[in-house]
């Protein structure tokens, strides 16, 4: 993909060759011409920087809901404990574009959710709102997606916390939040970085979403990527979109290994 | 300075503790021994405040704990497994109570050096929990409650997971540490060892109940009960009944044995008819191969049946000829013997009057 970065694009999509031969010469033909397009054209940069705020907000929302249902399903009776586990997978039995469409139809102006807010927004002496093809809609599908992948992990974690560290802590003199603020939350930061790469990366990439609940409001990069290798069929602008995304990717997981395993190794863990 | 009255806890139909009272006085080792499921560790957590009482009433210096939660209590626990807090480093864990209790950074920051210096860890400030061996972790748990001075100090079993040799060390720092500060001591045990060793007093508790409290060498001698006298230390327990009373000695009849006299115990008036037990420690008893009958002494024969040698001491467990089991032992002193006597040896076994104590 590197390579193809550097080549031209094919008459007809795809990729030149890349090199000629010319009067018994032989000649490269490269170029730099699609990484100036990148760096050149404000759109691209622009959309990156977009969807990468879209994929922290997704993952930011992801840890406030996570965390209570995490650490209420690892605290309640071993009885409940898989059920609540079952529910949280449950939405993994139907597929992903069907649970897409679902949003469509609850966001759909006709929906009894638009029309819900509608009534309230008209009594307020507002404007009557959209929700479909908006950012509100994108991030909204994005966190339902993806809830699950912060919750197992997070839960994992939380299940394990020994339950003596918060008698100790109490027995010396925290009170409730002192006990969860410095013992539970600090020993769940490895759960919560395994959630956030979880969530984090597929949602910076994805493009299924956004096409169909995102309009021309909520593109991300991800549409772009696949517009240049399967409508524009131009490979190389493509790879270089797709390079870009792998190194920043590559670049925060990095960061997450190197969070999720800070000093006292064993994580409260027996 | 901390008194439980009639302190009641029942779980479902399960009576953890029932009508326990206990007065403890300051700067007391003290400690709760039992075997498991008697209700030593719920009362240690009905102390500190984990549990709440279903009866009676707890005060601490003349004042109710009732309402406390635990960390409002000045009472801190060692627990059983430690409790160190993983992400923090030695220093932090200490420093835990004083942030707590809003000291102030340079306050805590010389506190936490000289607890370090009391429990000889003073370079592992910077140490993380799971780099201390078992000892280390322990003495950081004891410095970690005692370092804002708490007006009791509850241990759970604490020494229960280190090695028989490490635990004896720590046992002799505990003794020191606790004349060193002062602190009132609770502890808690099974181990009955431990507990001989420790403590100024001990409550030997039995299903929910205390059984008697008492310094320990007055448990060892002189106990209430069988379930004292066979729980603490070796013990032979010999079901007997009372001939005859009166004069210096009573006159128990004990099966296998016939009747002989002993000496009758000062608390408690015995009848004739009564059935008792004789508790006879197997150090008391003397054996040979032959012996004279002295006065003041009972004298029988029998063979040896089984022996367990234990380096110091070889325990010997005595058929006489009823077919009654008697446990004897001898200190293993004469140089270049292991033992005195094999399997099936004849030998001679004696005790004086008094060297067994009757028991209800």
């Amino acid at each position: 993909m590197l390579f193809a970065s550097f080549r031209y694009s094919g008459e007809y999509g795809g990729l030149a060759p890349w090199y000629y031969i010319e009067d018994g010469g032989f000649t490269l033909d490269l170029t730099l011409e699609n990484w100036r397009r990148l760096f050149e054209t404000e759109i691209y940069l622009s959309l990156l920087i977009k969807s990468l705020t879209y994929a922290l907000l997704t993952t930011l929302i992801c840890v406030l809901m996570a965390y209570p249902l995490a650490l209420m399903i690892a605290r309640s009776s071993k009885r409940y404990r898989d059920l609540l586990l079952l529910l949280v997978i449950l939405p993994f039995w139907s597929n992903f574009l069907v649970r897409i469409y679902a949003w469509m139809i609850i966001f759909s102006p006709q929906g009894a959710l638009t029309a819900a807010l509608n009534v309230v927004t008209s009594a307020l002496g507002l404007e009557p709102i959209s929700l479909m093809f908006s950012s509100t809609a994108v991030i909204t599908c994005l966190v339902y997606v993806h809830l699950p992948f912060m919750i197992l992990p997070l839960y994992a974690n939380l299940e394990k916390h020994d339950n003596r560290l918060l008698d100790a802590a109490q027995d010396l003199g925290a009170n409730r939040f002192q006990c969860f603020w410095l013992i539970t939350w600090p020993l769940s930061l490895p759960g919560i970085y395994a959630g956030a790469v979880l969530v984090f990366i597929p949602s910076l990439g994805i493009f299924a979403i956004p096409d169909l609940l995102g309009g021309t409001n909520g593109i991300m990069i991800g549409n772009v990527i696949k517009q240049q290798f399967v409508e524009s069929r131009d490979w190389p602008f493509g790879s270089v979109l797709s390079l870009v995304l792998t190194a920043i990717t590559l670049l925060l997981v990095l960061l997450a290994a190197k969070l999720g395993r800070p000093a006292g190794e064993d994580n409260g863990k027996k | 300075m901390l008194e439980i009255i009639d302190v009641s806890r029942r779980f479902g139909d399960f009576v953890a503790l029932d009508k326990v009272s206990l007065h403890i006085q300051a700067g007391e080792f003290f400690t709760l021994l039992g075997p498991s499921g008697c209700g030593k560790t719920t009362l240690l957590r009905l102390i500190a405040g984990f549990d709440h009482v279903d009866e009676g009433e707890i005060l601490l210096d003349g004042k109710s704990l009732t309402a406390l939660t635990p960390e409002q209590r000045p009472v801190h626990t060692v627990f059983q497994n430690y409790a160190l807090f993983p992400h923090m480093t030695v220093a932090e864990n200490i420093a835990f109570p004083l942030r707590m209790a809003k000291t102030a950074k340079p306050v805590i920051d010389l506190m936490v050096r000289e607890i370090l210096e009391d429990v000889r860890l003073p370079d592992k400030a910077n140490h993380y929990p799971n780099e201390l061996s078992g000892g280390q972790k322990q003495r950081i748990a004891i410095a970690r409650a005692l370092v804002n001075r708490p007006r009791l100090l509850l241990l759970d079993e604490p020494l229960s997971a280190l090695d028989a040799k490490l635990r004896e060390q720590m046992q002799i720092e505990l003794i020191n540490l606790q004349k060193e500060v002062g602190i009132t001591f609770v502890y808690v045990t099974h181990d009955q060892g431990e507990a001989l060793a420790l403590s100024h007093r001990i409550a030997v508790m039995n299903k929910g109940e205390i059984s008697q409290i008492d310094e320990p060498s007055v448990l060892y001698s002189c106990p209430d009960n069988r379930f004292v006298a066979d729980f603490i230390g070796q013990c032979n327990l010999l079901d007997a009944t009372v001939i005859s009373v009166g004069g210096r000695h009573l006159r128990i009849a004990i099966n296998g044995l016939g009747e002989l006299d002993v000496c009758p115990n000062p608390e408690i008036d015995f009848a004739e008819g009564d059935s008792c037990a004789l508790t006879l420690r197997p150090e008391k008893i003397r054996l040979a191969a032959t012996l004279t009958k002295e006065d003041d002494e009972v004298l029988f024969s029998g063979k040896v049946h089984d022996m367990l040698y234990l380096g110091d001491v070889t325990v010997y467990i005595i058929e006489l000829a009823s077919g009654v089991l008697i446990e004897a032992m001898l200190a293993n002193d004469a140089p270049g013997r292991t033992r005195l006597f094999d399997t099936d040896d004849a030998v001679q076994i004696a005790w004086r009057t008094d060297a067994g104590h009757l028991v209800p």
